[in-house]
């Protein structure tokens, strides 16, 4: 009697379509999936150990290489979680700018995103153009803080320095063109019958499924859950924003896109409310225990100097305790958790990564499809392996 | 073009070693191996506005197809396995540009899992410092290696089986 056996298929570590380092082991009936197993831990950096030796400024350049896309929303969970634990009041040009640079890095991670997201599916023009896109993004990025990638621009307490004169000039000028940038990507891609018969129907998971494995982002929203952390648990004044949440409908890969692009044109108008809405201020709080002193005084006067070394050497205490929380970033919910035991150093440090939890869905996602497929599912869940393995 | 001392040098070898070498340094395909951050601006580095293309340089999915490895990103011990796998089943002459920071020396992850320096395992020919280079950066490492090729000697004698390539020391 004839028997079918299946065939076991190793994909990655180095293939061009795991976004990085992931290797999946596949169980194959010819060229249908039976199973999925991911093995990460390729780029395991040890980020959550190292901060347990690092003050907690020093651990803000580990964070923007969590999640390499969107520096400043891994910046913005991080600060937030030492600014609740040691209680700071931030002041609102701050704020604002925060929001505003949030809100760009979406708008990159998503650019990102729909580059290899087509690029995977043969869909060769997109690249071209959203890295042309991002190319500007990074640009602001570079004329803020002075780096392209790793910004940490941010601060416990506000931001390192305040954004230059011709940011909002550049900022404005960008969100007024890049609404119609978003309908040239529609234009190739949502009425395309190749796209749409690689991504209708494609990794459907039903939202009860999706909340049962924790995804959340776009992810989540693809499945039809109205869950948003910017406005059902808002933080930084996202509250007086006003902005949609898109919603999918069928649970699969062209929802999660249409969701992903609505929310890019959603971040550009939070960006121009961000833009109106910034009055000249303070950008770091009245806060001398914790935050570091203007330049000038660190420049011109002994004290200031003193100032400077204490707290780049020791940092400053944080109450003993233990905090949680969560933003939104472009790929779902980034939490951070500290335990303090009452020191300058972070006791532990835990990271709740999107992209880890949303790795779960992988299996769910791709049983029964082809090998192809998958290619699409991983481009959907849109992961980093920066922040999976840490 | 190299034939600055024709007495010394026989001219025709050199002249085909120049032809090898050029031939080389003008298509370099290196790998599409993204290791972590740095692979982002790797492919920035290779899109609409820095575009690679214009250099001979395009990304091959498999390491039987290319004869360079841009190290991009963070090479932890679990990793290095792999891209020593990849490595050897690139065919020579092949050379192995280090980019970024955490592929020079570690970077700022001096932790338990993670290799200092993808110099221990590779032979490295280039080094970019930054975290993450620029895009910049990346086609001036790349540039560099250009002018490597240029400088080997033998290109010729060793495709045909006669010797080693080598830079020679005054190069």
């Amino acid at each position: 009697m004839a028997t079918t056996e299946t065939m076991t298929l190793n994909m990655g570590p180095q293939h061009p379509s795991t976004h990085g380092v992931l290797r999946l082991v596949l169980e194959l009936d010819g060229e249908v999936i039976v199973k999925v197993t991911p093995h990460i831990g390729f780029l395991h950096r040890g980020v959550e150990k190292l901060s347990e030796h690092r003050t907690y400024h020093q651990i803000l350049p580990l964070t923007d290489r969590l999640d390499y896309l969107a520096p400043m929303s891994n910046n913005l969970g991080y600060i937030l979680t030492v600014e609740k634990l040691i209680a700071v009041e931030v002041p609102e040009r701050a704020e604002t700018i925060r929001i505003i640079m949030a809100e760009l890095t979406r708008l990159e991670s998503h650019l990102v995103w729909i580059a290899c997201h087509a690029l995977d599916i043969g869909a060769m023009t997109v690249f071209i153009y959203a890295f042309r896109e991002r190319e500007t993004v990074m640009e602001i990025y570079e004329l803020i803080s002075g780096a392209r990638m790793t910004s940490n621009f941010f601060r416990v307490g506000g931001l390192s320095q305040d954004v230059p004169d011709e940011f909002v000039k550049k900022v404005s000028d960008f969100i007024d063109v890049m609404p119609g940038y978003l309908d040239q990507y529609e234009g190739l891609l949502t009425t395309n019958p190749i796209w749409l018969k690689r991504t209708v129907g494609n990794g459907v998971i039903s939202a009860e499924d999706a909340i049962d494995i924790g995804l959340t982002g776009p992810a989540l929203r693809g499945s039809g859950v109205d869950w948003d952390l910017r406005r059902d648990n808002p933080y930084s004044g996202y509250d007086k924003y006003q902005f949609k949440v898109p919603v999918g409908e069928n649970c699969d890969t062209f929802d999660r896109y249409k969701v992903r692009l609505v929310e890019m044109r959603e971040a550009c108008k939070i960006v121009r409310q961000g833009l109106d809405r910034l009055k000249p201020g303070p950008v770091l709080a009245d806060c001398p225990q914790v935050c570091y002193p203007p330049k000038e005084s660190v420049y011109n006067s002994i004290e200031g100097l003193i100032h400077h070394f204490k707290i780049a050497s020791e940092g400053f205490a944080a109450p003993e305790g233990e905090v949680y929380h969560g933003v939104e970033a472009p790929k779902g919910e980034l939490g951070f958790y500290i335990v303090s035991d009452g020191g300058n150093k972070p006791e532990r440090l835990r990271i709740r990564p999107p992209s880890f939890v949303n790795l779960q869905a992988i299996e769910q996602m791709s049983l029964g499809s082809m090998i192809a497929d998958l290619v699409a599912v991983i481009g959907t869940l849109d992961i980093v392996l920066g922040e999976i393995d840490r | 073009m190299g034939v600055d001392n024709p007495l010394g040098d026989n001219v025709i070898t050199t002249s085909l070693d120049l032809l090898v070498n050029w031939s080389r340094k003008s298509s370099i395909w290196p790998m599409t191996f993204g290791l972590a951050c740095c692979a982002i601006e790797m492919m920035a580095t290779g899109a609409s506005h820095n575009d690679l293309d214009r250099f001979g340089i395009i990304f091959r999915a498999s390491p039987r197809q290319s004869d360079c490895i841009i190290i991009a990103g963070t090479v932890t011990k679990k990793m290095l396995p792999v891209i020593l796998t990849v490595y050897e089943q690139m065919p020579e002459p092949k050379w192995v540009i280090a980019m970024g920071a955490c592929a020079c020396s570690g970077g700022v992850f001096d932790t338990y899992s993670v290799v200092q320096g993808i110099d221990e395992a590779l032979p490295v020919d280039v080094y970019i410092p930054g975290c993450p280079p620029r895009p910049e950066a990346l086609l001036f490492g790349l540039l560099k290696l250009q002018d490597k090729i240029m400088k080997e000697r033998n290109s010729f004698g060793n495709a045909i089986g006669l010797g080693e390539r080598y830079i020679p020391e005054a190069a």
